[in-house]
């Protein structure tokens, strides 16, 4: 039977690990991430949850760890965040390239130096090139529903790749709020067992993902974009699925609110949605056009679905939790990016804001929306890269 | 397994079945060769726990048997036998 318990984020990531029928997971505790894999350690020795838990020596040794579990043949979990997700980054690529569908929990946090242990983008981001998907939650519902809703894109057989589901530190990680605990017999049901492309199997022993010459390299390489492309058909398909089962759903690759005959479309990720649609009302009720759409889904990155937001709006406010040193935030080069072969495009206006931990509440919004309608009616944007609320 | 010929017959990741000899007859890249002298071996085996191209077979009798068509010349039985059984020669000598 559903049940609704109020928890924090990362109490409610181990409640769906434990509701996907994880089977192995190995964690090492970093903070903010360390009560996602001390709540599963609690469910694995209660024996709530049937699964081995592989206590390891670094971030690299777990994500090694969950490679051979996956390719073993067994449902795998980990959590990270920050300096330990840095540190798995080679692992990353092998899990990728050995197309095995892993899900992992990024409780996000800066990186040092100088240390910080609040949220930003910074550590996620970092690795977006690795052939992971990679979701963005604003609320602790959207870390279960999502973690249950990657498990079965990942293990699709048009993607088999791992996913990592993002979440911002304290921000969610240690907030409680109230989440719905679907019914299991429910989850099982959208959930089938285990599957992935390739399982190990002693009695026909084989070695995987072995050199390659360069007459063979590349069209691996193809087949994990094209298993990219895969999973952005799939995700708003699943998500549709998953409101029909249990009634809730986040519009697939973006959820977006009052995008329809919007001016100004506001582009955020992760809690700064939430506080994007506070603005969004607060400005429609002084007669403003603007709309915010949260990019929930940042790889596969949404590009056919920024552009049919743009059609109709004249601006384009992008707010990044992160900074591509020498460059701009990611959010605003990738929408850029995506912007670039329509005819009539509208401008864009790039905000950095959040590093660090620094709120961002829907007063900033207001603020950065109010600076980029200005900028449209002048027909210009006055400075393509804005840091919000920096010290003079 | 077949070589693939097309992209849609490759699998998801490179895999490779083990297969005996499959980089060729590797005695071919050897300089030095070892040589057993079994009237010092006392059969103790190391020489058969070390080598790391499982060219050394143990007979019946737990005496070593190198197999030249494997062995590399790596000479670390060589380096490893208590009693100093095996040499290393120079191929062509």
């Amino acid at each position: 039977m559903a049940q609704i318990i109020i928890d924090t984020a990362n109490h409610i990531a181990g409640y769906a690990a434990k509701a996907a029928r994880v089977r192995v997971v190995a964690a090492y505790p970093i903070t903010p991430q360390t009560t996602v894999v001390e709540k599963i350690a609690e469910f694995v020795e209660s024996g709530e949850m049937d699964a081995e838990y592989i206590r390891v020596e670094s971030e690299h040794s777990a994500m090694a760890a969950c490679i051979g579990a996956a390719a073993a043949g067994v449902r795998t979990f980990t959590a990270t965040s920050a300096h330990g997700l840095a540190l798995m980054h080679e692992a990353l690529h092998w899990a990728s390239g050995s197309r095995l569908p892993i899900v992992m929990a990024v409780v996000n946090r800066a990186m040092g130096a100088p240390w910080s242990i609040w949220p930003d983008f910074s550590d996620s981001l970092s690795q977006r090139d690795t052939g992971w998907i990679q979701f963005y939650c604003a609320d602790n519902q959207e870390v279960f529903d999502t973690i249950i809703q990657a498990y079965r894109i990942c293990e699709d057989e048009r993607v088999f790749l791992p996913a990592m589901v993002c979440l911002e530190g304290f921000i969610l990680s240690h907030t409680y709020m109230p989440v719905k605990i679907h019914d299991q017999e429910e989850i099982d049901a959208f959930l089938p067992p285990y599957r992935s492309g390739w399982i190990l199997d002693v009695n026909n022993p084989f070695s995987h993902a072995n050199l390659v010459s360069p007459e063979w390299y590349m069209e691996f390489r193809y087949m994990i974009q094209e298993a990219m492309e895969n999973a952005k058909q799939l995700i708003p398909e699943i998500d549709k699925e998953y409101g029909r089962r249990f009634g809730l759903q986040y519009g697939g690759l973006i959820d977006k609110y009052k995008c329809e005959n919007a001016d100004l479309i506001i582009c955020t990720m992760g809690t700064m949605g939430s506080e994007a649609k506070i603005a969004v009302d607060n400005l429609r009720k002084e007669g403003l056009k603007v709309g915010a759409a949260r990019i929930r889904v940042y790889r596969p990155f949404p590009v056919e679905e920024i552009r049919n937001i743009a059609e109709e709006a004249s601006i384009i406010a992008t707010i990044d939790r992160h900074i591509s040193f020498g460059m701009e935030g990611f959010l605003a080069s990738e929408i850029k990016a995506s912007l670039y072969h329509m005819e009539d495009k509208p401008l864009l206006a790039g905000f950095i804001a959040g590093l660090g931990g620094r709120d961002v509440t829907f007063k900033t919004i207001e603020e950065i929306a109010k600076k980029s309608l200005k900028w449209m009616k002048a027909g210009r944007v006055e400075k393509e890269t804005v840091w919000v609320d920096l010290r003079e | 397994m077949a070589v693939p010929k097309a992209r849609r017959d490759m699998p998801l990741t490179p895999i490779s079945y083990p297969t005996f000899g499959s980089m060729g007859k590797t005695g071919s890249w050897r300089t030095f060769r070892p040589i057993i002298d079994y009237s010092k071996c006392t059969k103790c085996t190391l020489c058969w726990v070390y080598c790391p191209d499982v060219a050394i077979t143990r007979r019946e009798d737990d005496s070593p048997e190198i197999d030249y068509e494997y062995c590399k010349g790596c000479g670390i039985c060589a380096n490893e036998c208590p009693v100093k059984a095996i040499t290393m020669q120079r191929e062509e000598e």
